[in-house]
């Protein structure tokens, strides 16, 4: 009897092994493996914090006790009754508006600048336009500004420029990024159009725009979603406090006295959500947009 | 355009974009009862070093030494974070067959736009009460595990190019994915590591927000926030040592750019890389 006890359930197990392999193959636990760090940043670092981070902002948490449901409150008071809110929603706003163009029409000039140069001369320039782009993103070079443009700090109808220029002032990656579209144009499309009497500005708004097209589209979306989280440059040259009378309050730096010098996670996670659904909203549009004037070169 | 007209104009627009970098470099070695002339002119009068024993006896009570030996730790960290975790990641992504790769990999290009703040107070909430503020914990970590996307993309799209030819004749040859990782894509997937950790370096040499958010005793400090102090000082007798030390926080970032800005520039153009 215990033998045939024993016995008895080998004919199932080997049924199971004649089946298709259920377990992944060695490639696909491989694959997991080299992915393990990845994946445990995804899910610890980037969608429990967001999950997290959406349920706050429907809290009061402090930090310090135990968070309570409030509803929509947060974003209630955000709209309704918080008037230094507003006014970082419009300083932000004004400084996208003003400073992703401004930049891009500055890259795009030196762009087409340097596209006339060939060889060294170009390669030279290119990288000397270019260094703006890794020194301008640091405190250090902030204090520098705040110290040039100190009159202008001070005044707050001016202070807000002088931030907007120091971010046009950095406009070497798109520029970098231009040129490289622009060494893509094919060399006798232009030279073609030369002869047919095209002059220089008929060229650029009917040749060379429209096939640098994805690439202004692509540098767009880029600054635009950068703008929106502009911190550093703001935080410094205001002296960390949005000032001369919050004419240079970005969001984020609101954004960062809610939640740590004040300590009111609930309501900073609700702003941080806002910002969330701004950018995505406005990155859909661009991307609707773009069917308009964005031109493949693979349509007509 | 003649060339001429070209180099005339590049040379005059260069010499305004690089003016800034001048002014600064100028103030540092001004003397503080020069320095209201020196908003109107360059170098006014005398030259002095003052700034610079200054700036490296410190600001804040700790000395300049203590702010780079910081920065290092933590810019050197997240090179070999990003460099190690961001090539394992792109590694599958690129080269091997998984069930769920597509929608993760899609899932990783759209973390590249996310802002760091709808993450970052849970993850603050986290590391405060592990007592990890205060740390280089949460400013390296996050490296380790891969968080910075971009690097992900920008390594998957280089691997892609690696033939393919190569993984199959590896195989024949006995090697596991492993070994094919260690021995076939990654030394030739060096330009991309290269990108990736000088861009990481600066990147993370320049990050204020959040240095800012996880150090707050003055021995922990990086050099951004070491400079940050001299905001709060209200005298202009430290006006020297704070440009010296912004000179000094720029120099490793000069280093780079002159030693790499082949690379830099090359990664720039063919991966959009915000710089």
């Amino acid at each position: 009897m215990v033998l045939a006890e024993r016995v008895t359930p080998a004919p199932v197990r080997s049924a199971a092994e004649g089946a298709p392999p259920r377990r992944p193959t060695r490639s696909q636990g491989v694959a997991y493996l080299f992915l393990g760090p990845w994946l445990l940043g995804a899910i610890g670092l980037t969608v429990a914090p967001m999950v997290v981070s959406l349920y706050l902002s429907f809290t009061d948490y402090d930090l310090f006790n135990t968070p309570n449901w409030v509803g929509f409150d947060n974003y209630a008071k955000l709209f309704g009754d918080d008037p230094r809110y507003l006014k970082s929603v419009g300083v932000t706003l004004r400084y996208v508006v003003v400073s992703v163009p401004l930049k891009l029409v500055l890259a795009l000039a030196v762009a087409l600048l340097l596209n006339s140069l060939r060889g060294k001369g170009q390669a030279f320039f290119r990288s000397a336009f270019y260094a703006p782009s890794l020194l301008g993103a640091s405190v250090g070079l902030a204090l520098a500004w705040r110290a040039i443009f100190d009159t202008w700090i001070d005044t707050p109808d001016t202070a807000l420029t002088t931030i907007v220029l120091l971010s046009a002032w950095q406009f070497g990656a798109p520029m970098v990024i231009f040129l490289a579209g622009l060494q893509q144009i094919p060399r006798d499309m232009l030279d073609a159009a030369a002869v047919d009497g095209a002059g220089w500005w008929r060229r650029l708004f009917s040749i060379i725009l429209p096939m640098l097209s994805p690439v202004l589209f692509f540098n767009l979306v880029l600054e635009t979603i950068h703008a929106f989280q502009a911190f550093t440059q703001a935080f410094i040259v205001s002296g960390g406090r949005g000032g001369p009378a919050d004419s240079t309050l970005f969001y984020t730096l609101y954004l960062y006295e809610r939640g740590f010098t004040e300590f009111r996670m609930g309501s900073a996670s609700a702003m941080a959500w806002v910002l969330l659904v701004v950018i995505a909203v406005v990155t859909a549009v661009l991307f609707r947009t773009s069917r308009y004037w964005v031109f493949y070169g693979d349509e007509r | 355009m003649k060339r001429a007209v070209v180099i005339t104009i590049s040379v005059v627009s260069l010499a305004l974009v690089l003016y800034p970098i001048v002014w600064l470099i100028s103030a540092s070695f001004t003397p503080v009862e020069d320095l209201v002339a020196h908003m109107r002119q360059l170098f006014p009068g005398g030259i002095t070093s003052d700034g610079y024993s200054q700036a490296f006896d410190g600001v804040g009570g700790s000395s300049f030494w203590t702010f780079l030996t910081n920065s290092l730790i933590v810019s050197g960290g997240a090179v070999v974070g990003n460099v190690v975790s961001c090539s394992l990641a792109a590694y599958a992504f690129a080269r091997l067959k998984f069930r769920l790769s597509g929608p993760l990999f899609a899932f990783s290009l759209l973390t590249i736009m996310l802002p760091a703040h709808v993450t970052l107070i849970p993850q603050y909430v986290v590391f405060q009460q592990l007592g990890l503020v205060d740390t280089f914990v949460p400013l390296i970590l996050p490296k380790l595990l891969a968080t910075d996307a971009f690097f992900v993309f920008l390594m998957v799209q280089f691997m892609r190019g690696i033939p393919y030819e190569l993984d199959e004749a590896a195989r024949i040859d006995g090697c596991g994915p492993i070994r094919n990782f260690r021995y076939v894509v990654l030394p030739l997937s060096q330009p991309a590591l290269v990108t990736t950790a000088i861009f990481t370096f600066i990147w993370t040499w320049n990050d204020f927000f959040s240095q800012l958010i996880y150090l707050s005793s003055t021995e922990k400090y990086t050099i951004p926030l070491g400079l940050r102090l001299f905001i709060d000082q209200t005298s202009s007798s430290s006006y020297g040592a704070m440009f010296a030390m912004s000179v000094l926080s720029l120099v490793p970032i000069g280093l780079f750019f002159l030693a790499f800005q082949r690379f830099l520039v090359a990664g720039v153009a063919t991966t959009g890389l915000k710089g």
